[in-house]
């Protein structure tokens, strides 16, 4: 009964894109066009291309300056929002001027920091943090305004203040709206980075399938797609993971809450 | 438990002056506390029961530091409370929101502690022996939300208790909860107020369930709030759900005070208010 | 927002309650001033220390002039036709990826969501395609449309699809199972039943998806324009970028935010529109 039920899913999972690959395969037998590549081909040029000396010269550039423009972003965005959020003269004060900022467009950033700080990683960087911290900011500012009442005032009442107050009631109150704009930044991030390597740059993921591009190096071309295609979905991934660890305890709480209502 | 006070032994605990709450509003300022004096003698048991909108919450809010009064003093061992003193602890009605969800049953209740800086070696045996006296031992690694109602107030319970509290103040803590649910929990706090000896004010709108509970019972009016009566309840010290509930002299307490409290709905002032201020 | 409202309600409610509502009422409007009185002094505020920061040379001027030049160039690019026609441009691909986005994520997310087999055998193929950036189709869209604005659709529509498709999914399986059944029982044919318990309580699901995908059509729109060179503000920004016209670059990103803003707007003030019916404007599923 069990290994029925494995079928079912395994069935499910693979069938739509077995059948894709199967279509794209067939499609591609009588040659190409030139924009598309076969599948053999194309898996035969991603190993050639990134798994090598490109993969220390390109993607490991990128993922860092991802890292590094992420963790600065979650960093500075929490910093800030709890700061914000904790104070109502400041929101009152800094809200419309955040809301506008974060109205531009993030890849705006970067022909105007690059006006500022050059075309050097640290502009790829800050493009990263400044652009992914919007949504990071304010989520944490939503969700330190949505601590329960009731839970402030049993803290107040224990003489739960200062430090101690962030650390077990307001970071945690609003840790799910948090997870939120981190995730919607992972999207972001990654948008940005290749972005700014398109843009300007002599190495790096965006900057290489730009050369490809320009050079029609067609197969090469999509295998870069592809691996970005691959680092999206590891992104998300990793993400998932961490958020159900670290939300494990909201999600019990909604799935009781939920429970039974439906 | 309650260690002798230096500055007032034999002395009323927890005096409360002339309390007076007033609220700014549209029409004008609205007075909705006038004047509350009573003293809470030390491990005493006392009901505050009052109409809807008498400022029951108002008052328990004033003398847990919560609130500030308009005027009038609320004094917890000789000194003025101003702040939530660190000799009080709250249980509040909404049990599901006073507890912290991110954290397990055990953490909750050694929360308080572990705020004041109390070493973890310290900590356990509180919290265990807090814990087995609501009844909860067994769930110290749940998380409260995977709890039944009941369940959460006991934790609530607890982690007052392991608060180590001079006086604890109860908020309507069982109106939320099932009747049946709710005669265990009033057993449990009679329980845990012989054992650790503290004072509690418990605020409530169950005329029994306050008649059942107290030694003394302090009906409020209706706003502008007063003391409306003062009533001392001389049932047997050993109370049980049956026998005690069915006792003429229970019968003719919950009779007194229901009268009371149908009469502060009505609007009557209590004679002693129209007595000269004094 | 809300979340003022629910702490001037715990405020109101320990008052007694006759005294509740004429209290919150005169609370409310008297904060509410208050809000808007320090929201904008936080602009004044801001610009005021970029004049100043920009003026006395704390960061170098020639690379971020001060507001006033900036604002001043800003004025003057709204008297130029170089500009409206950029913003044109911009919003044609803006409105036709939406249009895209909106028919054939709706349609779609309808016929995938009302069927359990198809949502069970799409599932991974969404889950896996979904988290991949659009950016990555950048280089496919210079290779076959160049610098047409269709190049900035492929994009807009790759994204917004998912988008999209998500929140209708999500609304076609949100169907109170009550609603359904009392339908049912009343004897209300598929077609009836999707007509008029379906689509009204998806509705909510499918503006905030509209909502959503907007604002990724417009940063997708400029992206497009700033890395492939599609007309419009995006390559306006790197032609004055390009030609060292410095307070441009910073009039023009100002003008984006802007756009940004009322896109937002506009589309708030359709939810509202077309949601005041619904007795709980739903919170965003992301």
């Amino acid at each position: 009964m069990r290994l029925k039920r494995l079928g079912a899913t395994l069935f499910y999972a693979l069938a739509l894109p077995v059948v894709l690959i199967a279509v794209w395969f067939l499609a591609t037998r009588s040659g190409t066009n030139g924009f598309t590549p076969e599948p053999v081909k194309l898996v035969q040029t991603f190993f050639q291309t990134w798994i090598g000396p490109a993969f220390l010269e390109d993607v490991v550039p990128s993922l860092t300056r991802l890292g590094l423009g992420l963790v600065g972003a979650i960093v500075v965005g929490i910093l800030l929002g709890l700061v914000i959020g904790m104070s109502r003269f400041l929101r009152d004060l800094l809200e419309p001027l955040l809301e506008f900022f974060r109205a531009i467009p993030p890849p705006v950033l970067i022909p105007v920091l690059m006006l500022l700080m050059g075309i050097g990683d640290v502009m790829k960087v800050a493009v990263i943090v400044i652009g992914c911290m919007w949504p990071i900011l304010l989520n944490t500012i939503d969700g330190v305004r949505a601590t329960d009442p009731v839970l402030r005032e049993t803290a107040r009442s224990y003489g739960i203040g200062g430090l101690a107050r962030v650390r077990y009631l307001i970071l945690p109150a609003a840790a799910p709206r948090i997870m939120t704009g981190v995730r919607q930044s992972l999207s972001v991030g990654l948008i940005l980075v290749v972005i700014s390597e398109m843009f300007a740059a002599v190495s790096g993921l965006g900057y290489q399938i730009v050369v490809f591009q320009s050079t029609f190096k067609i197969p090469q071309m999509w295998s870069g797609i592809v691996l970005l295609g691959i680092i999206g979905l590891l992104l998300a991934l990793v993400f998932q993971r961490v958020e159900h660890v670290v939300l494990r305890w909201y999600h019990g709480l909604r799935e009781v809450e939920n429970g039974g209502t439906r | 438990m309650a260690h002798a006070d230096p500055v007032e032994t034999g002395g009323p605990l927890l005096p409360v002056r002339g309390v007076q709450k007033v609220y700014s509003s549209d029409n004008g300022d609205v007075e909705a506390v006038r004047n509350l004096t009573f003293d809470l003698a030390r491990g005493e048991f006392a009901c505050l029961v009052g109409p809807s909108g008498s400022g029951k919450t108002t008052l328990l809010k004033c003398i847990a530091g919560l609130m500030a009064p308009t005027s009038g003093e609320v004094l917890l061992d000789g000194r003025p409370v101003s702040g939530p003193p660190k000799k009080m602890a709250v249980v509040f009605q909404e049990y599901g929101r006073s507890l912290f969800p991110w954290m397990r049953v055990r953490e909750n209740v050694e929360l308080p502690l572990r705020n004041a800086g109390m070493p973890r070696a310290e900590r356990g045996p509180i919290v265990d022996e807090a814990l087995s006296a609501v009844g909860l031992a067994h769930v110290p690694r749940s998380y409260p939300w995977q709890l039944s109602g009941g369940m959460q107030q006991r934790v609530a319970i607890a982690r007052a208790i392991a608060y180590q509290p001079e006086v604890l103040l109860m908020d309507e803590p069982f109106a939320a909860v099932d009747a049946q649910t709710r005669a265990d929990l009033e057993d449990l706090v009679r329980a845990v107020w012989k054992r650790l000896g503290v004072t509690v004010l418990f605020v409530t709108h169950d005329i029994d369930e306050s008649v059942y509970l107290a030694q003394r019972v302090i009906m409020l009016s209706s706003s502008p709030t007063v003391v409306q009566e003062d009533l001392r309840i001389d049932l047997p010290e050993e109370r049980d759900q049956l026998e005690t509930r069915g006792m003429p002299r229970f019968i003719e307490l919950r009779h007194r005070v229901y009268e009371q409290i149908q009469l502060a709905k009505r609007g009557v002032r209590p004679a002693a208010e129209l007595a000269p201020a004094g | 927002m809300t979340a003022t409202v629910a702490a001037q309600e715990n405020a109101a409610a320990a008052l007694p309650s006759r005294a509740r509502a004429p209290h919150r009422r005169r609370r409310s409007t008297a904060l509410r001033w208050r809000r808007v009185l320090l929201g904008a002094a936080g602009i004044v505020g801001f610009l005021l220390l970029w004049e100043i920061a920009s003026r006395t040379g704390l960061v170098n001027p020639q690379y971020l002039p001060p507001p006033t030049v900036v604002f001043g160039e800003l004025f003057r690019q709204l008297t130029t036709a170089t500009f409206w026609t950029a913003v044109r441009q911009t919003m044609t691909s803006w409105a036709v990826g939406l249009a895209i986005v909106a028919v054939s994520g709706t349609v779609l997310g309808f016929l995938i969501g009302l069927s359990r087999f198809l949502k069970r055998f799409t599932a991974s193929t969404i889950e896996f395609l979904r988290p991949i950036p659009s950016v990555a189709l950048v280089p496919l869209a210079v290779l076959v449309f160049g610098i047409k604005p269709e190049s900035a659709i492929l994009l807009i529509v790759y994204a917004g699809f998912w988008q999209m498709l998500i929140q209708v999914l999500y609304g076609v399986s949100d169907v109170d199972p009550v609603a359904e059944s009392t339908a049912r029982t009343y004897g209300l044919g598929r077609w009836a039943r999707i007509r008029y318990v379906v689509w009204p309580s998806a509705l909510p699901y499918i503006v905030t998806g509209l909502r959503l995908s907007a604002t990724i059509a417009l940063v997708l729109a400029i992206t497009a324009e700033l890395v492939i060179g599609v007309p419009g503000i995006g390559s306006q920004i790197v032609l004055a970028q390009n030609g060292a016209r410095v307070p441009t670059v910073y009039a023009l990103a100002l003008a984006t935010g802007v756009l940004g803003l009322l896109v937002n707007f506009a589309l708030r003030l359709v939810e509202t529109r077309l949601l005041s019916w619904h007795s709980s404007i739903r919170s965003e599923v992301v």
